[in-house]
């Protein structure tokens, strides 16, 4: 899709918060970050497609959800500190607000027999939905073997040596960019 | 109500865990709330954390219902704005840095190291909610445990070779499997 984004001054700060809210509100089932490019790229042409993959890769490194880093990124080229506010704002509401009821529900209702086997059969549904997005982003993202160490190594540390994850991202995290590391004769590299 | 200030101490830290997605944050969210803090038992997390994949929004938004759960509706603010207010500070800051280091090596060399560090966290975080799900649904029975394998082994099948499937459709059937499987006891 080679969509002509207009120019960002046009938009206010009204349509970015509806389009997230919009956005908060139908994304069901996970993988917001199709919703986002269908609403940003394709309907309302505030990006183009290398600006959306470009904003996605900074996401996914950062800490924070996806979606919530691209709410924050997007708002930001849109309309400076207050889109990006206008941004999260509205794309988290909706979620916000559901799963707020639910708990109400849960502390009234959630002790019934026939609501605690329900929820046993979607706990179950979310393990296996989670694992499959575990392996839908290992098959997207994972170059090389090393990479295979890389997680291995994460998942040695969080699950079998029970450490803290916070140290095994700043371990695991810089030794795995210590091999990735910018090496001599790819680049000149300026020592920076 | 005292609790609100730890509420914001946890999940402010547990904000920046989030590599890779909210699931990377799993393992230290449960020792957190459960363990630690004993805000709720650790199949009330499980439940929260599953009705969550059926709401729409950022897969998070349960952290609301924790919210809720421990000091009502402040606390439910409370923890929506610690749990989502530091990482958004970072990514405004860096992201505009960031646009500004195309050229710089280390840039490229940041995004694709932590790229298996945030698929092993989200790994990590899966099996420790798999071992949570296990652990209850054992104590109910060995009947009950294998069907909870089956609706996850079955649920990840059908995800990955029907890739056009809605999940929070799939975590929907679960319920009403398990109405069947995990009723009349």
């Amino acid at each position: 899709m080679s969509a002509t984004p207009k120019s960002s001054a046009d938009v206010t700060l009204g349509q970015i918060f509806r389009a997230f809210l919009l956005i908060g509100a139908t994304s069901f089932g996970g993988g917001v970050v199709a919703y986002l490019r269908t609403s940003l790229v394709g309907k309302h042409r505030w990006l183009d497609d290398p600006t959306f993959v470009n904003l996605l890769a900074i996401s996914q490194t950062l800490p924070g959800l996806n979606a919530t880093n691209m709410a924050v990124l997007v708002g930001d080229r849109l309309r400076g500190a207050p889109g990006a506010v206008a941004a999260i704002v509205g794309i988290c509401l909706p979620g916000a607000l559901i799963m707020f009821a639910a708990a109400v529900v849960y502390g009234q209702h959630g002790d019934r027999p026939a609501v605690t086997a329900m929820l046993h059969g979607v706990a179950a549904a979310a393990v296996g939905l989670v694992f499959a997005i575990a392996v839908q982003l290992g098959r997207k993202a994972l170059e090389r073997p090393a990479d295979l160490v890389f997680v291995a190594l994460t998942v040695l540390g969080v699950n079998v040596l029970h450490l803290s994850v916070l140290y095994v991202l700043l371990g695991v995290g810089a030794l795995a960019i210590g091999w990735h590391r910018p090496r001599a004769g790819r680049e000149e590299a300026p020592g920076l | 109500m005292n609790q609100i200030p730890a509420l914001i101490g946890v999940f402010a830290y547990l904000s920046l865990l989030t590599v890779g997605g909210g699931m990377a944050a799993f393992p230290e969210l449960e020792t957190l709330t459960v363990n630690v803090h004993h805000w709720l038992t650790s199949s009330q997390l499980i439940h929260f954390y599953s009705v969550g994949q059926m709401a729409p929004g950022p897969n998070m938004m349960m952290v609301s219902a924790i919210g809720e759960k421990v000091a009502g509706p402040l606390g439910a603010l409370a923890v929506l704005v610690a749990f989502f207010m530091p990482t958004a500070l970072i990514t405004f800051a860096v992201g505009r840095i960031w646009m500004r280091l195309e050229g710089w090596p280390w840039r490229d060399a940041i995004e694709r190291g932590l790229a298996p560090v945030a698929i092993g966290l989200v790994l990590a975080g899966s099996i420790t909610m798999a071992r949570a799900v296990l652990t209850g649904t054992v104590a109910i029975g060995a009947l009950a445990a294998w069907s909870a394998v089956a609706i996850a082994g079955a649920v990840f099948a059908i995800l990955l070779l029907a890739t056009r499937i809605n999940p929070a459709l799939l975590v929907l059937a679960g319920a009403l499997i398990g109405l069947f499987a995990f009723g009349g006891r």
